[in-house]
Parts: structure tokens; sequence; C-alpha cells
């Protein structure tokens, strides 16, 4: 594997009195594909969230290609999250603006980047994902998958260093999962780090290069998908994984 | 019958030119009502990010207090009373009485704009503002590219209510002597004492403003909806 990408130290994140995460410490190399699963309330979403700063976490720290992200600038925040790529569970595609705005509104306001320039390399992996020809559509004419695999490309417009999943398929109606997944299958050929908050255990199995399992605030157990699925260690794992495969 | 109607149009509108009160007088009311509806939509605008980004995020403690002391102020007290105070103790030194009414109108449509807009922003999915930071761009960038547009859509016929309002209320601002076209009617009512007349075409004419304008804005509500979204964006 490569450099460190993301260094994430005693991690905690407090709603009112609620500890949802309760010291999270991991690490995140270039080209990993980390899959986190476990039960809701586990702090999956959470912990996906404090990466790119969406939620402000309350104690601890995340280095990110070596500089520490919490306690910095509102700017510089901006500016890390522009280096990250988020997915979200129920798209959040701009509803008043085209599929190839969508896509482009990114690079145009926050890198500055020539708006034919980058509408034409929009175009050319709107082609990839086989939907060139929705890039003059809006949002509420193209179906779930559509939408998520936009809502990927509007990500991947940014050129992150890391994509973060937050349940990319779990609003999809069951027949347009298979699409969306074949897509992120496809970006982790390609060597992109992401970091997948799932329930497709399918995907963590064969796509995975380290599965996470998150209870209870923490980190309980990390491994290889092969040894994550075949061996696992805790009670608490075993129990959940028999409840979901 | 016909010989009545003809004299008294000629006593009321051909008669020493008596029809300039009311053109005249519609000229000021279109000019106050513009104005302070561009200027109101200006005010309307930033109360509303204050109110709503504190209520969403807390920002702007000290703003969001001046905001709520304004729309409080403004909308518990009446037009009229507010109109006669900017002209006879705030704006005392101002001479022109169009930009007095301008200015007193503005601030006061300002407050309930502020009010609908602010709906609009609320009404607004908050996975559109994580979608826009989650991209690097900033809460300003977000809130205007983003939530501003989609949320104006959906408050659109409100506020297309208010400046129907606020165009029909700028009919007071004979309290401070200007002459308007409420004001233009009076007057060649006193000049003549026909009353059927001067009213009924005052009436007529602010009729035929509103109608316009609400046939306009119909026509704007139209274009933007076969421009994608006229939904409050859930799921999009």
């Amino acid at each position: 594997m490569g450099k460190v990408l993301l260094k994430i130290n005693n991690l905690k994140k407090n709603f009112g009195k609620l500890q949802v995460l309760k010291g999270i410490t991991t690490e995140i190399d270039e080209g990993e594909v980390v899959v986190v699963i476990g039960p809701s309330g586990g702090g999956k979403s959470t912990f996906l969230r404090c990466l790119n700063l969406l939620e402000k976490p309350t104690d601890g720290e995340i280095w990110f290609e070596g500089k520490e992200i919490i306690h910095t600038s509102e700017a510089e925040k901006n500016a890390v999250r522009s280096e990250m790529g988020m997915v979200f569970q129920h798209f959040n595609l701009f509803p008043h603006m085209t599929i190839l705005d969508n896509i482009t509104i990114g690079p145009r306001l926050v890198r500055h980047a020539n708006r034919a320039e980058i509408e034409k390399k929009a175009m050319e992996v709107l082609d990839f994902v086989g939907l060139v020809d929705k890039a003059n559509a809006y949002p509420q004419q193209l179906s779930g998958g559509q939408k998520q695999r936009v809502a990927i490309v509007r990500a991947l417009a940014m050129q992150p260093k890391v994509m973060l999943f937050d349940e990319p398929t779990s609003a999809l109606d069951p027949e347009m999962v298979g699409e969306v997944l074949e897509l992120m299958k496809k970006l982790a050929k390609q060597g992109m780090t992401m970091v997948v908050v799932t329930h497709e255990m399918g995907f963590a199995k064969e796509v995975g290069t380290r599965v996470v399992f998150m209870d209870g605030g923490y980190l309980a157990e990390e491994n290889s998908p092969a040894e994550f699925f075949g061996n696992p260690k805790s009670p608490r794992l075993k129990d959940f994984l028999a409840k979901v495969l | 019958m016909w010989q009545n109607f003809q004299d008294a149009f000629y006593q009321c509108f051909t008669k020493n030119n008596r029809w300039e009160y009311l053109f005249d007088g519609l000229g000021v009311t279109l000019q106050v009502a513009v104005c302070a509806i561009i200027i109101g939509i200006f005010i309307g605008f930033i109360v509303a990010v204050i109110r709503a980004s504190h209520d969403k995020y807390g920002f702007f403690p000290f703003l969001n207090i001046l905001a709520k002391i304004y729309l409080t102020v403004i909308r518990g007290t009446p037009m009229v009373v507010q109109l006669l105070i900017t002209y006879f103790i705030i704006l005392k030194s101002v001479d022109s009485k169009v930009i007095v009414a301008i200015l007193a109108f503005a601030i006061n449509s300002g407050a309930y704009q502020a009010e609908i807009i602010r709906a609009g922003i609320t009404s607004i999915d908050p996975g559109q503002m994580e979608a826009g930071r989650a991209l690097g761009m900033s809460y300003w960038r977000t809130m205007i590219h983003i939530i501003l547009p989609q949320a104006i859509r959906n408050v659109l016929p409100a506020l297309g209510n208010e400046f129907i309002v606020l165009m029909k209320d700028t009919s007071i601002v004979g309290y401070i002597s200007l002459i308007d076209l409420a004001k233009g009617g009076d007057i060649i009512r006193s000049q003549t004492y026909s009353v059927y007349l001067p009213y009924l075409t005052v009436a007529a004419i602010y009729l035929v403003l509103v109608m316009t304008f609400t046939w306009f804005l119909g026509k704007l509500e139209r274009y933007l909806r076969n421009t994608g979204a006229d939904v409050v964006s859930n799921g999009s």
C-alpha cells in the first residue's frame, strides 16, 4: 500500500450529552478501500462525516496528507473538503441545475476551472458512466441509480484524493444497486482511495482491502475481508455477521 | 344619460387637463412601488439569511437580535404610522417626499419579504448545504448558488403576493401629501364634486396594474418550472 493519507487520532464526537464516537484511532493509506460496517447508531456515518468536517469533531485529531485539519481556518477546511469527494445516501444533487451543471459547478466555483474545458471533461466522464445523453436533463428526470452515478461523477470532478461514500446504495431500489456498485468497483480498480459506509457485504468482501466494524462508538474490529468475514474475533461481530449474512 | 356621462367625463378628466393628476400620480405610484420592492428585496435577503443562518447553525448571534427587533417593530406597527414617523421624524431633513415614501415602504416590505424568504431557505433539504460544502464551497457560496435559487423558486407565489400588497399599500402616501394615483383621484373629486368617475377610474387603474403584474409573475413561475425543479428538494 501507498503512504498514509488520513491519520485519525482518538476522534470523539458528542451530540449534546450523547457520545457517538468514543475515541477512534486508525490510518487510511493511499489506494485503500476501507469498508465500514456495523449496526445503525454505531457511529459509522458520523465517523465518515467527521473525516471531511461536515460534523465538527468534539475532540481528537485528523491528519490529512500530513496536516492537522480540525484546528484550522474556515478557508483551509473548505480547501480540505474540496480534496475529499463525498457521496450521500440521498444523492443531494442540485435540483435546479442540469446534470452537466451539477458536475461542473464545483470545479468552476472552487477551482475556477475554464468552463468549456471542464464541460468537455464532464462529458467524457458522463460518457464513461453511460449517462452522456442526460447531460442537459434535470435530476428529477433521472432514476435513483442514475442520480447516484451522477453524484459520484460530481464528486470525482473535483479530482479528490479520497472518496467518502455514506451508504450510497441504501436509498436505491434493489435493481439499481448493481449499477452503482459497479461504478464504485471501477473506481477502486483505478486505485482511488475510498472509505465506504455500507450494508453491502458482497461489496465489502469483493472490493474492500480492509473491513472495519464500528459498534457503540468504537472501532471494534478491523481486518482484511477474508479474515474479517472468515474468522471474526469479537462475539459482537460474530453476532452481527450471523444476523446480516 | 350618455350626455351626462360625457359631461362628467369632460369635467373630471378633460377640463383643465385634470387627467394629468391621474397620469402623474400613476408615475409616482409606480416609482414608489418599484423602488421599494427592489430595495425591499435586498433588505429581505440579508435579514432572511441572517435569521436562517442563526437558527440552523448559530451564526451571527448579534445581527440576529437586531434582525428580530427590526421584524418585531415593523410588523407590529401600522404602515401609515411608519410612514408618518419616517416623514416627520427620521427623515425630517429629506426634501423629496418620493424618497421618503420609497424608504418607508422598502423598510416595511423588507420585513415581510425577509420572513417569506426565510421560510424558503428553511424549506430546503439540509443535504443541499452539505453537498455544496462537501464540494469545498464556502457557506456563502453554497447559500448563493445552491440554497437561495431553490428557496426563491419555492416562495415565488408568496413573494408576488407581497409585491401586490405593497403596490396597493402605496395608496396611503397621501398622508404625507405626496400625490400618487389615489391622491390624484381624490383631488379630482374635490375639484369636481363628482365621486363615481374619479374613484372608479383609480380603482380600475390599480386593478390593471395588479393584473399585469400577476400575469407576468405567472409567466415567470411557468418558466422556472420548465427549467427543472419546482419541488421542495427532497432526495434529488
